[in-house]
């Protein structure tokens, strides 16, 4: 039998406000432990939360990036369960009324584009954080607990998709696109292994052709997006292999561990919690009327597709206009420079190799580089007529990042301008002439074999200065080839 | 009877500007007061004789050098246990809380500081708050001050017999389903629970967020304006404050009831209610409409499920806000084989039985599949409750009723009948679930000398006109009578 895998994910994403969720904590994770918390965070008796506005204009950007219903009239629930890292023993959170519903976000593999529904983003608050001592850090054996609630209290923005993805590698592109919107959006770092962007995935299998959905299980504990393809990667064939050998897969949360490559029974549903929502009754419910949303949608920045989009239409490959994105910087130089006049091939190829190895060589942000978009115009200009040779420009653009001065500067000091000249050149190219007649003589008969001969001697005698193109077409033109 | 501390609060305030004594003598008169009154009564858990005697000092000091902050200058005042104060053991009358000290002042409390206030002491309540009588303190019952055999009501027992018997000028509690009106109708004395959200609610230790809020008790309804205002306001650290203008409060009080439209409550004048308590009630509606008031009756049909509905919201809100106490930040823990343990073994030690009976009843009402029949029907109740309010005030500006359907009842009466107990406050909720405000105050004694509270409920943000009317109700009634209790003599039990 064909299988075919039904994949939803469900993303939470700390958002770095300046305080936390519902008090005036910054939220700063260097910090020794509980030295961020007041009254409020630590769940002491008679505290009350307020809502961070900055914490809901954010998570109304990412509402409004994947295309959402920005709910008028919004409601904070309670989310009831013990746990000694939850001061409060219950989480704010949302549950019917979100803020934002009904969206998408298209992901890309291999070229084909598959539309990922969103089901509904919504606001909530971050737990501290436990580390369980001795015997292997794990909770059932450990001989005790400590607390940190710096991170108690911090936004939390939880996105769930409708069970659209079928693939690994197309949970692993939606990660990667949800990542960088929310960078572009600048409102988390979004980092998997520190834990400000975490994935939860649930996957189930059915047959090819059939409608109906599975019993699924949900995977947790994926450190970074590599660990999410795999873990669902492994899940997919793991419940293929459960159903072909007679057997049903059972309605469980599983563990991924990393090392082992292989997920693993966390815990059953049977088991699962009631978690007794009820509105949160310490809060109003959050009207966001629509010169709010307006404001919101106004204020996006071009998110990742539109840029790549724009960065195509101004000249650049698909794959060109997706490092543009993913690499900090390139893409508005990149559009200033083709702006001025800059060739976007000539460009790309520079800002993707060059500069993108330079970057990473140096540990370097482009920023920090002294390249600006004057001077990949200046560049691409100097090549494009002739007085650079292309093997020229990035060593003049090394340099020009280096910051040694303008790519004219730099060619000249490293004397690197070519001789495009052609009287100058055709005095070279005679006085090749005149010493290798037989050469010559060869390819005035049609037998162009020491051609590039001719043409490296005259290279030689200029030292490597002159245009190839001129000299060719001067050889050529001579032998009446 | 001619100690300081039976003054009220303006004529305390008013000797303190003339020079007649100063704020350290009214809190020497309240202190002594206790010393004889609290071997009988017990209002207080903790009084805090420092605290109190360098803010009387301070408010001395500041009068003397013209700095004058006001109607509370130097007022010693009762704060119920549920009111975080800094650096002071507030126990919400529970051993989970035992020896807990908050590194915070609640805003209430703050602002009382703020208006040169002498904090007495924190007194007893029902644990948490829940309860009609102040015997569910984990730390033994609040006896009333009229008939010490009889319970001072509850939740906020401990602060009105506190100001009952001149153990303190005013004070303040906080009123759930009654807490405040019902203790202060049977202490004989002015409770108000106002607007909900005109208090801010940052500090007070959570029963139910929705229908909790802190207001005074005092001797006088006069007495009583003046403290709510010293509190009321728009806190930034209470979203469910109100952030509107404070209604005027003291504005009215003697503008009389002429042409003031006052509708009796249909519902909480008939069955259920003490004949004495009705009589008095209706003898003080007849003297209203001979002081030009407009009288009709008025009827809030869903009053008849009000009672049910808030026994699921409250303990619902409950089983939540209570969650937090769990042995692993503060408060009483016992120890255990693993955290689960440890939390489930010091819920089980700190919490009485009636926390414990309320926390589950609201766990059960959230529950899935019962969340519709139990904590959904009471919210469609609660929406019906408003609707009557609402359609009532279309045609009354204030309505009316009994406080409590009973007068003082004995200690131990009702303590095995928890239906019984819930049922003292059925005149009091449903202006807790509309919240809106009302008040009550003293009418007379019944046969047995105990007092009888009447109660005046107004719209949300009519505080004016019902402290108006309620005013004219104090000069009406002419109550002047005072505990046995409330005297400096040393009295044998």
């Amino acid at each position: 039998m064909k299988w075919e895998a039904v994949i939803g994910l469900e993303t939470h994403v700390e958002l770095q406000t300046a305080s936390k969720m519902f008090c005036g904590c910054p939220v700063d994770f260097g910090d020794e432990p509980n030295t961020a918390v007041c009254p409020v965070c630590l769940g002491l008796p008679g505290a009350l939360p307020v809502a961070n506005e900055e914490a809901i204009e954010g998570i109304l950007s990412i509402g409004a990036a994947l295309d959402c219903t920005l709910t008028e009239s919004s409601l904070f629930y309670r989310k009831n369960y013990f746990y000694p890292d939850l001061p409060k023993n219950y989480q704010i959170s949302q549950y019917t009324f979100p803020l934002c519903i009904e969206g998408h976000l298209d992901v890309d593999v291999d070229g084909t584009s598959t539309r990922v529904g969103i089901t509904r983003v919504h606001m909530e608050e971050d737990t501290g954080k436990s580390t369980h001592v001795g015997d292997g850090g794990r909770i059932h054996a450990a001989e005790h607990t400590l607390l940190d609630f710096n991170r108690a209290g911090v936004p939390l923005v939880e996105i769930v998709t409708e069970p659209d993805i079928r693939s690994a590698d197309e949970a692993r592109a939606y990660g990667l696109e949800l990542q960088r919107i929310v960078r572009t959006l600048g409102v988390s770092d979004a980092k998997l292994e520190e834990g400000s962007m975490r994935f939860d995935a649930n996957v189930s299998i059915r047959p090819v052709g059939s409608t109906e959905l599975g019993t699924r299980t949900e995977v947790k504990n994926v450190n970074s997006l590599r660990s999410m393809q795999r873990a669902i990667a492994f899940e997919i064939e793991r419940q293929i292999d459960v159903m072909e050998s007679g057997g049903t897969v059972v309605l469980e949360t599983r563990h991924w561990n990393e090392d082992r490559g292989a997920t693993t029974t966390m815990r059953t549903k049977e088991e699962s919690e009631d978690y007794r929502y009820f509105q949160e009754p310490d809060l109003l419910p959050l009207f966001i009327d629509e010169e709010w949303q307006e404001r919101v949608r106004a204020r996006l920045p071009a998110l990742p597709a539109e840029r790549r989009a724009r960065y195509r239409a101004a000249g650049a490959d698909a794959t060109t206009a997706a490092i543009l994105v993913d690499a900090e910087g390139l893409g508005p130089l990149f559009e200033a420079a083709v702006a001025a006049g800059a060739d976007p091939r000539t460009t790309g190829i520079w800002l993707t190799g060059e500069v993108v190895s330079y970057t990473r060589r140096e540990n370097k942000a482009v920023a920090d580089t002294a390249l600006t978009a004057e001077h990949l115009v200046e560049l691409a200009a100097m090549v494009s007529d002739g007085r650079l040779s292309a093997t020229a420009a990035k060593e003049v653009l090394i340099a020009v990042m280096d910051g040694e001065g303008s790519p004219i500067a730099v060619a000249d000091a490293r004397d690197l301008v070519q001789v495009s000249d052609e009287a100058e050149i055709e005095r070279e190219v005679d006085a090749v002439i005149v010493q290798h007649p037989d050469a010559f003589a060869t390819i005035e008969s049609g037998d162009m074999k020491p051609f590039g001969f001719l043409v490296g001697q005259v290279m030689r005698a200029t030292g490597g200065r002159a245009d190839p193109n001129v000299v060719q077409e001067l050889l050529r033109r001579k032998a009446g080839a | 009877m001619s100690s300081l501390a039976d003054l009220d609060i303006a004529e305390a305030a008013a000797g303190l500007r003339r020079g007649d004594h100063a704020a350290v003598d009214l809190l020497e008169a309240v202190l002594r007061r206790a010393t004889i009154t609290e071997a009988h009564l017990h209002a207080y858990l903790t009084i805090d004789h420092d605290g109190a005697r360098a803010a009387a000092e301070q408010a001395d000091r500041d009068l003397a050098s013209g700095v004058d902050k006001g109607p509370l200058h130097g007022i010693p005042l009762a704060l119920k246990d549920n009111m975080c104060t800094r650096g002071i053991e507030t126990t919400a009358a529970s051993q989970i809380l035992a020896g807990y000290r908050p590194p915070y002042d609640g805003t209430a409390v703050a602002r009382l500081r703020v208006a040169g206030a002498t904090l007495v002491g924190k007194t007893n309540l029902d644990e948490f708050a829940m309860g009609s009588s102040t015997e569910n303190s984990a730390y033994g019952p609040t006896r009333n001050p009229w008939n010490t055999d009889t319970v001072p009501g509850g939740s906020s027992g401990g602060s009105s017999a506190a100001v009952a018997v001149g153990s303190a000028y005013g004070g303040f509690g906080s009123d759930t389903g009654g807490s405040i009106r019902q203790p202060a109708s049977l202490t004989g004395i002015v409770g108000v629970k106002p607007t909900y959200g005109l208090v801010s609610r940052y500090g007070l230790i959570a029963f139910a967020s929705s229908l909790d809020q802190i207001g005074p008790l005092a001797r006088t309804v006069g007495d009583a304006a003046v403290l709510l205002e010293a509190v009321a306001g728009w806190d930034p650290l209470d979203a469910t404050s109100y952030r509107g203008d404070v209604p005027a409060i003291t504005g009215g009080l003697d503008a009389g009831v002429e042409g003031v439209r006052v509708g009796v409550v249909t519902e909480l004048m008939g069955e259920g209610i003490d004949e004495e308590v009705r009589a008095a009630t209706r003898a003080m509606i007849d003297r209203l409409a001979d002081a030009g008031a407009i009288v009709t009756e008025a009827s809030l049909p869903a009053t008849e499920y009000a009672l049910s509905a808030y026994y699921l919201i409250a303990p619902a809100e409950c089983s939540a806000n209570l969650a937090r106490f769990d042995g692993v930040r503060y408060g009483l823990r016992i120890e255990g084989d693993t955290t689960e343990e440890m939390m489930a073994r010091s819920r089980a030690a700190g919490f009485g039985p009636e926390v414990i009976r309320r926390v589950l009843l609201g766990t059960y009402a959230l529950s899935a599949g019962y969340y519709d029949a139990f904590y959904g029907q009471a919210q469609r109740v609660r929406t019906l409750v408003r609707r009557d309010f609402a359609a009532a005030y279309d045609n009354v500006d204030v309505l009316v009723s009994p406080t409590s359907p009973t007068t003082a009842f004995p200690l131990g009466e009702r303590t095995d009948d928890p239906i019984a107990m819930y049922y003292a406050d059925v005149c009091t909720i449903p202006s807790n679930l509309s919240g809106d405000p009302a008040i009550s105050l003293p009418t007379g004694l019944d046969s047995a000398g105990l007092p009888i509270g009447f109660q005046v409920m107004a719209p949300a943000l009519g505080e004016e006109t019902m402290f108006r009317v309620a005013a004219e109700v104090e000069r009406l009634a002419g109550f002047a009578a005072r505990p046995f209790l409330a005297t400096d003599e040393v009295i044998s039990a």
